[in-house]
C-alpha cells in the first residue's frame, strides 16, 4: 500500500499551468520536501491536496483511497492536516480555541446534545482538551495558552499553526514553509520538532521550504519544482547539486 | 484583579469563571425577579427589552460569532409571530405547541435563506437577506388568508395550560423565562464544537475547512438556530404587540436589530443585552428629549439674551419635532458607535473594568486599534 | 426606468472598484441630489442646466468630504463594519432631507417635461430619452476615465492593495475622495434625471435597492456591467409588470437578485475570487 501518492497532478489559472504532470511518492515515515523557485507551484500543489483547488487532471491517492475530488472538509478526518504560508489562525480567539478547534475532525457529539451540554459532551469536551494539552507540552507553549492571537508575535503564532495541525492527529502533515519568518534560533527549533514529529509521533511530513539547511538537516527526500513541472528528485544533496535546479535558482 | 486559580479541566467549561462572578448573576437575577415589585411602571417596557433581547442574541450568533450579516432578521420574527398567531388563533392548538411549530417553521425558512447564502460571501449575503425580507414582506402583505393582509390581525393574550397570562407581570416573567432560557442554551451551544466552528468560519473560512469543518453544515446551522431564535421571540413579540401588520416587520426594524448587536458590542452575549436595552429604550429617551431639549437648550443660551433665548428654543423645537427625526438619530449613533467605539457598549464596559482593575497603572493604548490598510480580497 | 437603475448601480459599482466597499447610502445620495436641484430650480429661481451643473458639484463635494471626515477612519475594519455605517448614514440623510425639505413630494420643472416625440412609431417623453442618453454618455465617459487615463487605473490600484499603493507614490487619501465624489456626482446625476419621472420624494433612495440588484447582475467590479444589469432589471420589472399577477413587479427585481446571487455570484461581467492562501 502506498502512503500517498501524486500523479500527473496539473491545474490550470486561466491561460496559466501553474502545476503540470507531477508526479510523486511519499512513503510512510518519510520527510519529503518540496523546494523550488517562488512562483514553481509549491504552494499550488498543497491547496490542491487540501482541496481547496480542483485539479485539471491527474490524481491524488491517500493510502490507496482516490481523493482528488473529496471535499476539502473530509480531507482531516481521513488524515491530512496542513499549516498555511501566510498564518490562518483565528485571530478573536485564544491559543486553545484554536487547537481545540484542531480537534474538530475527531468530533463525536451531536447538535442536540450541545445545546443541553448534557454530560457526555462535558466528558468529550475534556478529552479534546487532554489532546490539546499534549500538544502543547510537546510544542511548549503553555505560557501562551489563554492569550489571544492578535497579542502573539509571530514566531509563537507560526508554532501555534503547527500545534493546531498536530490537534488533528493527522497520518500525513503539509507544513507549508514552516521556517519562513523565522530566527536561526527558531529555525533550529523547527528542525528538532520535525524530526521528533517524524520519530515520535509517527507522522509523515510532506512540506515546502526555502531554507537549505532545514531543507538539507530534515529531509530525507526532496522534489525540486520549477515553473510547475518536476525538474529534479533525489536525496537531498542530489537534487542541490542538480544542474536543472542550479540554473533554476541562479539563472543562466 | 482576580485571577481564578484553575485546577481542572472542568473548570474552563462551567458557565462561570469562578464564585465570584456567579454571585454577582445571581444577585442580578434577584433584581429581575424583584423587579415588578420595584418599578411597576416601567414592566411593559422591560418585557420588551426582553423580547429585544432574544432578537439581539438571536443576530448576536449569526452576526458577531459566525460573521453571516443578515439584515432581514424582521422577516424571520414576522414568520414566527404569523405562525403563531396563526396556529393558536386560526387552528386552536395549545399555546406551547404553537410556540414550538413557530419556532420550527421559522428555523426551517432560516435553512431556506442559508442555502443560498452557502455561495456568497460577505456583503453580497447582507444584499441577499435584504432582499428576502423584502421578499417576505410582501408575502405577508398578499397571503390574506393567514396573515389579514394590511388590515393586519389582533393577536389575544396567551393562555399556557388554561392558565392565563395577560397580566403584565405574568407577561413579564414569562419572557424572562424564555430569555434565560435561551442564553442557557446559546451559552451551551458557543462553549461546544459547533460554537468553535462558528467561530472559525467567521475569522478564516479556509483555516476553518482544513480543520475539518463542513462550511455548508454549520453556515446553515447558523442560520436555522438564529431564525429559530427569531421565532420564539416573533411569538412572544405578538403577543406584546397585540396587532400584527406587515409594516412592522420592516427593513427599519431589521436596522435596529443590526443597531442592537453593533452597539452593544459584537461577539459577546453581554452586547446583545446591553444592544437590546438600549434600542428599546431609545425611542423612550428620544420623546422625552423631544419635549425637554428645546427648553433645556434655550435656556443654556439665555446669556445672550430673551430674544436669542426664544429664538434658538424655536428653532431647537422645530427641528426636533420632526417626525423624520427618529431613523436619523439611529442612524447618527450607528455611525458614532462605528467610528469611535467598534466594541460597542459591552467593550466599554470591559475598558471600564480594565481601568478600575489596573488602576494607577492604566494605558491609554491598551485598547487602541493598530492602523490597518485594506487589502483587496479579489482575486483575479 | 432601467437607465436610471444602472446610473445607480454604476455609483455602486464605482465605489466598489476604488474602495472594495458597497455603500448602502447611494440611494439617499441620489435623492440629496434631487432635492439639492429642485432646492436651486425652484426656490432660488436658478436655471435647469446650472442647477443641475450645480446640485451635481455640491452632492458630488459632499461625498468627498464624507469620505475625508467619516470613512476614512473605517477603511481597514471588517467590511461588515463599513456596511453598518453606510446604513447608518443613509438614515440620517434621509432624515436630514426631511428636516430640511419637509415630507412632501414635489416636482421638478425640466426643459424636456411635456414635450414627446415620435420614435419608429412609438411616442416617448423626452424625459425618458434625456435618462437614456445621460446614462450612456456617463457610463462611455466613466469607463474611458477608468481604463484609459491615469487618474483611473490609480484608482483601481488603490483598490487592490491600498498599502502598495502608497508606496507606489498614489496620494490614497485624494484617490478615496475623488472616488467618492465622483460616485456621489453620478448618483446626483440620476437623481436629477429621474426626478421629472418618479417626483422628488424621500423615498427616493428605495430605488437604490433595486439598483443592488442591477449592479450584482452586471458584476460588481464592472462598469458596462452595471448599465447592462440596469437594463435587464428594468426590462424585467416592466415584463412582470405586464404578465405577472399584482405585486410581483415589486419583488421581481428582489427575486432576480435572489437568484443570481445565488447561481452566479460574479454576475454577467464580474470577476469574484477567492482568497489566496
Amino acid at each position: 500500500m502506498s502512503f500517498f501518492k501524486a500523479e500527473g497532478v496539473g491545474i490550470n489559472f486561466g491561460g496559466v499551468k501553474a502545476l503540470d504532470g507531477v508526479s510523486f511518492e511519499v512513503e510512510t515515515g518519510q520527510v519529503f520536501t518540496i523546494i523550488g523557485p517562488n512562483g514553481a507551484g509549491k504552494t499550488t500543489i498543497f491547496n490542491v491536496i487540501s482541496r481547496i483547488y480542483d485539479p485539471s487532471q491527474g490524481r491524488l491517492l491517500f493510502c490507496d483511497e482516490d481523493i482528488t475530488q473529496v471535499p476539502a472538509h473530509e480531507i482531516a478526518p481521513r488524515g491530512i492536516a496542513r499549516t498555511f504560508q501566510n498564518i490562518e489562525l483565528f485571530e478573536h480567539a485564544t491559543v486553545l480555541d484554536n487547537l481545540l478547534l484542531g480537534r474538530h475532525a475527531h468530533k463525536r457529539s451531536r447538535f442536540l446534545e450541545e445545546l443541553l451540554f448534557l454530560p457526555r459532551v462535558r466528558a468529550l469536551e475534556i478529552e479534546h482538551r487532554e489532546a490539546a494539552e499534549k500538544v502543547i507540552d510537546f510544542l511548549d507553549l503553555q505560557p501562551y495558552r489563554d492569550r489571544l492571537i492578535a497579542n502573539l508575535p509571530y514566531g509563537v503564532r507560526k508554532v501555534v499553526e503547527l500545534a493546531r495541525a498536530l490537534c488533528t492527529q493527522p497520518k500525513l502533515l503539509l507544513l507549508d514553509e514552516p521556517s519562513s519568518g523565522l530566527s536561526v534560533e527558531e529555525t533550529e527549533e523547527m528542525a528538532f520538532w520535525i524530526q521528533d514529529i517524524r520519530s515520535l509521533l509517527h507522522i509523515t511530513v510532506l512540506m515546502v521550504e526555502h531554507d537549505m539547511s532545514l531543507v538539507s538537516s530534515v529531509s530525507d527526500r526532496v522534489l525540486a519544482l520549477n515553473y510547475g513541472r518536476t525538474i529534479a528528485e533525489g536525496t537531498a544533496r542530489e537534487v542541490q547539486e542538480h544542474p536543472e535546479v542550479v540554473k533554476a535558482y541562479l539563472g543562466g | 484583579m482576580r485571577f481564578p486559580f484553575k485546577t481542572s479541566y472542568r473548570q474552563d467549561l462551567t458557565l462561570f469563571t469562578d464564585g465570584v462572578q456567579r454571585n454577582w448573576y445571581l444577585a442580578l437575577l434577584l433584581g429581575l425577579l424583584l423587579l415588578p415589585k420595584i418599578v411597576p411602571a416601567y414592566l411593559v417596557d422591560i418585557s420588551l427589552v426582553l423580547i429585544y433581547g432574544l432578537c439581539g442574541l438571536s443576530l448576536m450568533v449569526l452576526a458577531g460569532y459566525t460573521g453571516l450579516v443578515s439584515l432581514g432578521h424582521a422577516a424571520f420574527l414576522g414568520i414566527g409571530a404569523y405562525a403563531h398567531v396563526y396556529f393558536t388563533q386560526d387552528l386552536g392548538l395549545p399555546w406551547i405547541v404553537s410556540v414550538a411549530l413557530a419556532t420550527a417553521l421559522t428555523a426551517a425558512s432560516g435553512v431556506l435563506v442559508g442555502l443560498p447564502a452557502l455561495r456568497m460571501t460577505g456583503v453580497y449575503l447582507t444584499i441577499a437577506t435584504l432582499a428576502f425580507a423584502l421578499i417576505i414582506q410582501e408575502v405577508f402583505t398578499r397571503w390574506d388568508g393567514v396573515t389579514h393582509g394590511l388590515k393586519g390581525r389582533p393577536v389575544d393574550k396567551p393562555v399556557i395550560f388554561g392558565i392565563s397570562f395577560a397580566n403584565e407581570i405574568a407577561f413579564y416573567f414569562l419572557s424572562l423565562a424564555f430569555l434565560i432560557g435561551a442564553l442557557w442554551i446559546t451559552r451551551n451551544l458557543l462553549r461546544s464544537p459547533t460554537g468553535r466552528a462558528w467561530v472559525a468560519i467567521r475569522d478564516s473560512e479556509i483555516a476553518a475547512q482544513s480543520m475539518g469543518v463542513n462550511l455548508a453544515a454549520y453556515k446553515t446551522l447558523a442560520f436555522s438556530y438564529s431564525a429559530a431564535l427569531m421565532g420564539l421571540a416573533g411569538a412572544l413579540f405578538a403577543h406584546k404587540i397585540g396587532y400584527l401588520a406587515p409594516d412592522i416587520f420592516s427593513v427599519l426594524l431589521s436596522i435596529q436589530f443590526l443597531l442592537m448587536v453593533v452597539v452593544g458590542g459584537l461577539g459577546s452575549l453581554h452586547g446583545a443585552l446591553f444592544g437590546a436595552v438600549f434600542v428599546a429604550f431609545l425611542p423612550v429617551l428620544i420623546s422625552q428629549g423631544r419635549d425637554s431639549v428645546p427648553a433645556w437648550i434655550g435656556g443654556a443660551v439665555s446669556i445672550l439674551g430673551a430674544d436669542a433665548s426664544a429664538a434658538v428654543f424655536r428653532l431647537t423645537d422645530r427641528f426636533v419635532k420632526q417626525p423624520g427625526l427618529e431613523p436619523g438619530i439611529f442612524g447618527l449613533i450607528l455611525v458614532l458607535f462605528i467610528l469611535f467605539e467598534p466594541l460597542g457598549i459591552y467593550g466599554r464596559w470591559v475598558k471600564l473594568k480594565v481601568y478600575f482593575s489596573t488602576f494607577p497603572l492604566y494605558k491609554r493604548a491598551t485598547f487602541k486599534r493598530q492602523r490597518a490598510y485594506m487589502r483587496s480580497e479579489r482575486l483575479r | 426606468m432601467g437607465c436610471i437603475y444602472g446610473l445607480v448601480a454604476l455609483g455602486f459599482v464605482l465605489i466598489y472598484k476604488a474602495t472594495e466597499l458597497v455603500n448602502f447610502a447611494q440611494g439617499d445620495l441620489m435623492m440629496l441630489g434631487a432635492f439639492t436641484c429642485y432646492m436651486f430650480v425652484v426656490w432660488y429661481g436658478i436655471g435647469y442646466w446650472v442647477a443641475f451643473a450645480a446640485a451635481v458639484a455640491v452632492v458630488g463635494l459632499f461625498g468627498a468630504v464624507l469620505d475625508s471626515v467619516v470613512l476614512r477612519r473605517v477603511l481597514g475594519q471588517p467590511q461588515f463594519a463599513v456596511v453598518m455605517l453606510t446604513i447608518g448614514l443613509a438614515a440620517v440623510f434621509r432624515s436630514f432631507a426631511s428636516i430640511v425639505w419637509g415630507t412632501e413630494i414635489y416636482t421638478l420643472p425640466t426643459p424636456f417635461s411635456a414635450h414627446t416625440s415620435r420614435v419608429g412609431g412609438v411616442s416617448v417623453s423626452h424625459e425618458y430619452v434625456s435618462i437614456i442618453v445621460g446614462t450612456v454618455v456617463l457610463c462611455a465617459v466613466l469607463y474611458g476615465f477608468f481604463t484609459y487615463t491615469k487618474v483611473g487605473v490609480a484608482m483601481q490600484a488603490v483598490s487592490q492593495n491600498q498599502l502598495a499603493a502608497y508606496y507606489m507614490g498614489i496620494p490614497v487619501k485624494l484617490m478615496c475622495s475623488l472616488i467618492w465624489a465622483i460616485s456621489a456626482g453620478v448618483a446626483a446625476i440620476a437623481g436629477v434625471l429621474l426626478a421629472p419621472v418618479s417626483l422628488v420624494d424621500i423615498n427616493l433612495g428605495f430605488i437604490g435597492l433595486k439598483a443592488f440588484a442591477a449592479a450584482v447582475l452586471g458584476g460588481f467590479g464592472s462598469i458596462p456591467g452595471a448599465l447592462v444589469g440596469g437594463l435587464t432589471i428594468g426590462v424585467i420589472e416592466l415584463m412582470s409588470g405586464a404578465y405577472l399577477p399584482p405585486g410581483f413587479k415589486d419583488v421581481a427585481a428582489y427575486l432576480v437578485l435572489l437568484v443570481v446571487l445565488a447561481v452566479r455570484p460574479q454576475g454577467i461581467f464580474g470577476a469574484v475570487g477567492r482568497k489566496k492562501v
